[in-house]
């Protein structure tokens, strides 16, 4: 599965469903042994035993989807508005030592604004993706976030980054 | 030319310019921050000689460091020199630090070691300059605090009645210690330091605030802090205060219900504390860990540890990390990962909280009505046998206390 072009346009779905809040198909687009990773302190610190932004599992993916859907997540009501742009997209094949099912690996740059009634925020990092093929569809399996600025200070990132 | 604090600070209410002051803010920094007792870091931050890692007072960019003896030393990150930061790294093991302008080193316990082209001074050694120091700096079961007040009341009084729940989080662990090594997610709020101190131990927000994780994640927390919860809460004394969730945890009876989980689903953890503390360890297991705030910036919420910097009458950092226990490996990966998913930037909880603070910034800049009410539960509020006000599960008995102590710092 190395189509660049199958991959990048799921890439920029994938996107396109977090900028427009569109939650349940975002969701929608996990495998059941998903994980959502937003490091902090560097962009390899362990997640098992130092803090991360975000460290979801599928379970917890689920329920970070049901608070949005409540609509009293405060700091995303009224949502953000968002746009990013993805880019520089790197298909690396399936390897790597924790990517037991050969799940295909993809690099991308972002950049993303977002812009709230307390100001605009610029947000911009790599992204990782492991994607893989289930009954037909492309979904991904991880999905990891390397922010540029994942050691400084960070304004509220409630939003599906 | 300070305003009136007993003007702006009632029984039943405070002012709204408390927030928004510029000048405000800065007679704090004089009169709290570079005053009080503070806290800073954990000795396991710096567990080995040589040690360092950069923290805050504030404004202000203090070294934590370990030397050779063991010692801890709060150093201030600056050449005596030309004043240029002589650490640049987060952290790291060093047993000097070389200031990068002109090559100055100091020693890691903070005395200047030596310069380049020392003829200029006369030769080696003349000058008795060394990096600034926090003057007192004290220790609490690991939890190390500083203050800029040459002289003034011990830590232990400072701390007071506060300091049993530093106690009792430390012996959740089976060997008395925890480890804050965890690494720190460092989260901005665009809001007075104080809106974040006094909402620590509100118990009247979560319903509301966080009614949308509540009603989704099968929380037991929300119950916690309603009408009907036996939990109280208490001030300590010196702003310090608690939500005491005790009693609504010794109702359930069950060791680390507090924790959502059992015994049966922990088993070498109760097992280590059982050897550790014998019989005392149910009590241990079912009371679970605290909810104190310290004040003025120290904030343990049972598994999670926080520490507040303010940086402008409406900047605040938080650092928020996972408490871990020594001798605890099964406890200590579900603590990081509720932790984990609880606080910071996309935190399931701390992002609402973070969102209240800064609407509030905004909005207690409005000219009307002028003040915020701090009067609920005053009129069920008594005093307990240790001799400290106690409130309801949702009173703003802690708000209250950390008021009465502003005020005479601010005096």
């Amino acid at each position: 599965m190395t189509d660049v072009r199958i991959i990048e346009q799921f890439l920029y779905r994938e996107a396109r469903l977090a900028d427009e809040h569109r939650y349940d198909d975002w969701e929608a687009l996990w495998t059941d042994d998903a994980l959502y990773w937003v490091p902090a302190g560097s962009d390899d610190a362990d997640p098992m035993t130092r803090m991360s932004v975000v460290h979801d599992n599928r379970n917890r993916i689920a329920t970070r989807v049901k608070q949005f859907n409540t609509g009293r997540r405060h700091s995303q009501t009224p949502a953000s508005r968002l746009r990013r742009v993805v880019s520089n997209v790197e298909v690396l094949g399936p390897d790597g030592a924790d990517n037991p099912r050969g799940d295909t690996v993809v690099e991308a740059n972002f950049v993303l604004v977002e812009s709230r009634e307390r100001g605009k925020e610029i947000w911009a990092g790599r992204y990782t993706y492991r994607l893989r093929m289930v009954d037909g569809d492309l979904k991904m399996s991880y999905k990891k976030v390397a922010l540029v600025d994942n050691a400084r200070v960070l304004p509220t990132m409630s939003f599906l980054i | 030319m300070s305003p009136s604090y007993d003007e702006l600070i009632r029984p039943d209410r405070v002012h709204g310019s408390l927030y928004t002051s510029p000048e405000i803010f800065a007679d704090e920094l004089a009169k709290i921050w570079y005053q009080s007792w503070v806290y800073v870091g954990h000795v396991s931050e710096i567990a080995n000689p040589g040690d360092y890692v950069r923290k805050n007072i504030g404004p202000q960019d203090v070294i934590m460091s370990r030397s050779a003896d063991g010692e801890v030393h709060l150093l201030l990150n600056r050449c005596a020199h030309r004043g240029n930061l002589v650490c640049e790294a987060e952290a790291g093991n060093s047993s000097s630090f070389r200031c990068p302008y002109h090559g100055w080193t100091y020693r890691n316990s903070g005395e200047l070691l030596g310069y380049p082209f020392p003829e200029g001074y006369g030769g080696r050694g003349k000058l008795d300059l060394g990096l600034g120091r926090v003057p007192r700096t004290a220790v609490h079961e690991g939890f190390v605090f500083g203050s800029f007040a040459p002289e003034g009341i011990s830590l232990a009084e400072h701390l007071g009645d506060a300091a049993g729940e530093i106690d009792r989080l430390v012996r959740l662990s089976p060997e008395g210690e925890v480890d804050i090594s965890a690494g720190w997610l460092k989260h901005r709020a665009r809001a007075n330091w104080k809106l974040l101190a006094e909402n620590e131990t509100d118990g009247y927000h979560p319903q509301f605030v966080h009614a949308s994780i509540f009603s989704v994640a099968e929380s037991g927390i929300g119950a916690l802090y309603s009408e009907k919860s036996e939990a109280v809460t208490r001030a300590f004394g010196h702003g310090h205060s608690e939500n005491d969730l005790r009693p609504e945890f010794r109702r359930l009876g069950k060791p680390l219900g507090w924790f959502g989980t059992t015994e049966e689903r922990m088993p070498d953890y109760v097992a280590a504390m059982r050897r550790t503390y014998g019989a005392g360890a149910q009590e241990i297991l079912v009371e679970g860990a605290p909810h104190v705030m310290i004040f003025p910036n120290l904030f343990i919420a049972e598994i999670q540890m926080f520490t507040i910097q303010p940086l402008a009458h409406d900047l605040t950092v938080q650092h928020v990390t996972a408490v871990q226990l020594k001798g605890a490996p099964e406890m200590n990966t579900r603590m990081l990962q509720q932790c984990v998913g609880s606080v910071g930037p996309a935190g399931l909880l701390l992002a609402d909280d973070t969102e209240m603070y800064e609407r509030n910034q905004v909005g207690v800049a409005e000219l009307r009505p002028e003040w915020l009410d701090v009067r609920r539960g005053a009129h069920r509020e008594y005093v307990d046998e240790r001799g400290l006000t106690v409130g309801g599960a949702t009173d703003e008995t802690a708000m209250r206390g950390f008021w009465a102590h502003y005020r005479e710092q601010m005096a």
